[in-house]
């Protein structure tokens, strides 16, 4: 697949950057125009996505649907779906089938709505040694050959692992960031005060800031969003791995787009309360594991080999 | 009220009167303000991605700095519990500047973390009721709880020290001792929090040590008093306020005791790391020695060890303690080495090598520089007001004039070379105003 290239930006400042930045911050003191003062206040004050009354929740929706369908000048619709009873989410992923193509990657960029410049991947994948197995202290994620898998590697996409006791919730100074009953664990964009608490706290690197303000070409902004999930976001909140909220929550639901790109199959997803569920098959019957178990995060998010 | 409205504009009228030197230097001050203010415009609008910070290493220079300022604001206890637990008269003599130099030090503190945040107008999220404050479960809202608190405390009591004192009335014992008490555990906690907030984190090897919390206290009792020392040798030296040397002396002892205490828990730290050699040795390996190329705090961190090392040894010995020359020198070593140590040497290294061990080597951005030396002045000005109006206080040099409204003022210039030799070694002398 395309390159990753190593996010290296060259700082590059000219004098009228300066003067721009000048202008903006003086604008921020005077009060915005009439038309957009609305909008501004409203987001400004905001309540907590889960404090929010049926009313205001729909006041929100309202505005953010209007803010993203002009921005992207086409439908933008911003679902609230809840957890569905009975289901807690569970992935796997077939180790022994990766090739490390990385088209989980991408299409995890096309579904998820995720800057492009500067690039932010909620998947990374590693390639490993298979003399060593996997350990992370060879890990390369750069690599960029002709023709994947090569030979005497195999490949592990590391990405949210949906932690059943997520450390980075547990310290977001906040509670901008929770776990909801379905397992995932999901980011208010509008409550997030960028501390990056929650990045220090993952043991994963799953999580992902916006340093600069996302860049999203409107043509390929994928409509179909959630509010805790792929909907546009802001420049300095972290976003994550969502199990693809805004597809697998819904009824009938879809796959994320990882699993379903992947062009081997080796990554499986299904609800862990369901006995006859295939990740449930898994689990039972394959050699699994989970990735830093000592941390005792206890991931949904199970690594096997199948054959 | 009308009181307390005279007691201000007074204070506006001396802090605008000064000599040439000060004013110099209260203007040298604001200008590097305005280049920090600058730069943070400049950051609001482009993001924190003209910072060097990325996704590997989350937390930079202003973090690093935050850090460091915890660790001085908490080291203002060291003349606190001499002063007000033993009363011991030369150190209560200016015991107020230890805790104006506490509110200066927290005063930076929350302005590095609210340069550090990706949306600052989103603070009232911090505020209980308002927002959500995740108190108890987050380290970081015990953190803004503690920080607040002291910094409060120390606001009150100062003020009102210095307040009763302008209208020459003797403070009320009974008002500020159980908030002198109080601050006391509060020091200690608002350092202690700050290395629960690293130490909390098992994705963080390296910061995931039970002893990082007397390291940080040891450390910071090096660092804050290095700091005080070099303000009070300036204060004697430039103002009119006498400090004596066995005041200086008993500081300086104190902090030959907390560098050993420091430097035998980063001892037993590299010992252990070392010794056992896990995957976890990585982070120190690329402190001290570099880890697959990467090595660019290296040089950062051994100039730390030898500067700590050195001045151990120079408060240690009497005699270099007592010669005001190697004193300096002391200071000034400590207050670097430990800047280092407690400040990049002990954030960077937590994300390097990152949690998928990938290394992205950090160093701070002309912007991330330009703004944390901004938050310094800022700090500095901050330290300079407060002196300006609490010296001549402590001095009798400002207080209510014979009318009971207007203000005497009877130190203009404030900020003069004194010419009676300060750099003898003073024999007690018994009369000593006391406040």
């Amino acid at each position: 697949m395309s390159e990753i290239t190593k996010v290296d930006y060259v700082q590059h400042r000219s004098r009228r950057k300066f003067l721009k930045g000048l202008a903006a911050g003086v604008g921020l003191i005077a009060l915005p125009s009439k038309d957009a003062a609305a909008s501004v206040w409203d987001e400004f004050f905001q309540k907590h996505f889960r404090e929010l009354s049926r009313d205001e929740l729909k006041g929100v929706i309202t505005r953010l649907e209007k803010d993203y369908s002009k921005q992207f000048a086409k439908q933008v619709t911003v679902k609230t779906t809840p957890p569905i009873e009975g289901v807690l989410y569970g992935y796997g992923l077939d180790l022994s089938r990766c090739i490390g193509c990385r088209r989980c990657v991408y299409a995890c960029v096309k579904e998820n709505n995720q800057s492009r410049d500067p690039q932010i991947h909620w998947i990374r994948v590693l390639q490993l040694d298979k003399e060593k197995g996997v350990d992370l202290s060879h890990a390369e994620q750069y690599y960029n050959p002709e023709k994947v898998p090569e030979k005497g590697h195999f490949y592990m996409p590391v990405q949210c692992q949906q932690c059943e006791k997520p450390p980075c919730t547990k310290v977001c100074p906040v509670q901008a960031t929770w776990k909801e009953n379905d397992g995932i664990v999901v980011v208010d964009y509008n409550w997030c005060i960028g501390c990056r608490y929650c990045m220090a706290a993952c043991p994963y690197g799953a999580r992902h800031f916006n340093w600069g303000k996302p860049t999203l070409p409107a043509a390929e902004m994928n409509p179909v969003t959630h509010y805790l999930g792929n909907r546009p976001r802001p420049k300095g909140v972290v976003e994550k791995c969502t199990f693809c909220i805004q597809r697998t929550r819904e009824q009938p639901g879809r796959y994320p787009a990882c699993e379903e790109i992947c062009p081997v199959g080796a990554r499986k997803f299904g609800n862990l309360l369901d006995p006859n569920s295939e990740i449930r098959y898994l689990i039972e019957n394959k050699r699994v594991f989970k990735l830093k178990d000592d941390l005792n995060t206890q991931p949904k998010f199970f690594y096997f080999y199948a054959t | 009220m009308k009181n307390i409205w005279n007691f201000f504009a007074g204070t506006l009228m001396l802090i605008s009167k000064g000599s040439k030197a000060y004013y110099c230097w209260v203007l040298f001050l604001l200008v590097l303000m305005a280049i920090g203010a600058s730069a943070y415009v400049r950051q609001l609008d482009e993001g924190l991605i003209i910072s060097n910070m990325r996704d590997q290493v989350s937390w930079g220079f202003y973090i690093s700095n935050f850090t460091f300022m915890v660790g001085v604001a908490a080291a203002a206890v060291l003349l606190v519990i001499p002063a007000y637990v033993y009363e011991w008269g030369p150190i209560k003599e200016f015991a107020v500047l230890g805790e104006l130099l506490a509110v200066s030090a927290i005063v930076m503190c929350l302005l590095f973390v609210t340069v550090d945040i990706g949306h600052p107008e989103r603070f009232w999220h911090l505020i209980p009721k308002l927002g959500l404050l995740n108190f108890p479960q987050s380290l970081l809202a015990w953190d803004v709880v503690v920080l607040n608190t002291y910094l409060v405390l120390n606001l009150t009591i100062s003020i009102y020290i210095l307040y009763n004192l302008y209208y020459k009335r003797e403070p009320n014992h009974n008002f500020y001792t159980p908030l002198v008490l109080l601050s006391i555990p509060s020091a200690i906690s608002i350092h202690t929090v700050t290395a629960f907030l690293y130490n909390g984190l098992g994705a963080r090897p390296f910061w995931n040590s039970s002893i990082l919390v007397p390291r940080f206290l040891a450390s910071a009792f090096c660092s804050g008093p290095a700091f005080m020392l070099l303000i009070f040798l300036l204060v004697r030296k430039y103002t009119k306020f006498k400090i004596k040397d066995e005041a200086i002396q008993k500081v300086a002892e104190i902090m030959a005791y907390a560098m050993f205490i420091n430097l035998l828990l980063l001892g037993a730290e590299i010992f252990k790391e070392y010794y056992t050699a896990t995957v976890h040795l990585d982070s120190f390996q690329y402190l001290f020695q570099g880890l697959h190329g990467h090595s660019a705090l290296v040089p950062y961190i051994w100039t730390a060890m030898i500067f700590n090392i050195t001045a151990f040894f120079l408060f240690l010995v009497p005699s270099t303690r007592k010669n005001p020359i190697t004193l300096v020198i002391g200071c000034v070593l400590v207050f670097v080495g430990v800047y280092i140590e407690k400040g990049m040497g002990l954030v960077i290294p937590g994300f390097i090598p990152d949690t998928l061990h990938e290394i992205y080597e950090y160093s701070p951005s002309n912007t991330e520089l330009m703004l944390a030396m901004g938050i310094w002045a800022t700090g500095l000005f901050v330290y300079t007001m407060l002196l300006r109006v609490a010296i001549p206080i402590l001095n009798g040099d400002f207080h209510v004039a014979d009318d009971g409204v207007s203000s005497y003022i009877g130190d203009d210039l404030f900020f003069v070379r004194q010419e009676n030799g300060e750099e003898e070694e003073m024999v007690t002398e018994p009369k000593q105003v006391g406040e």
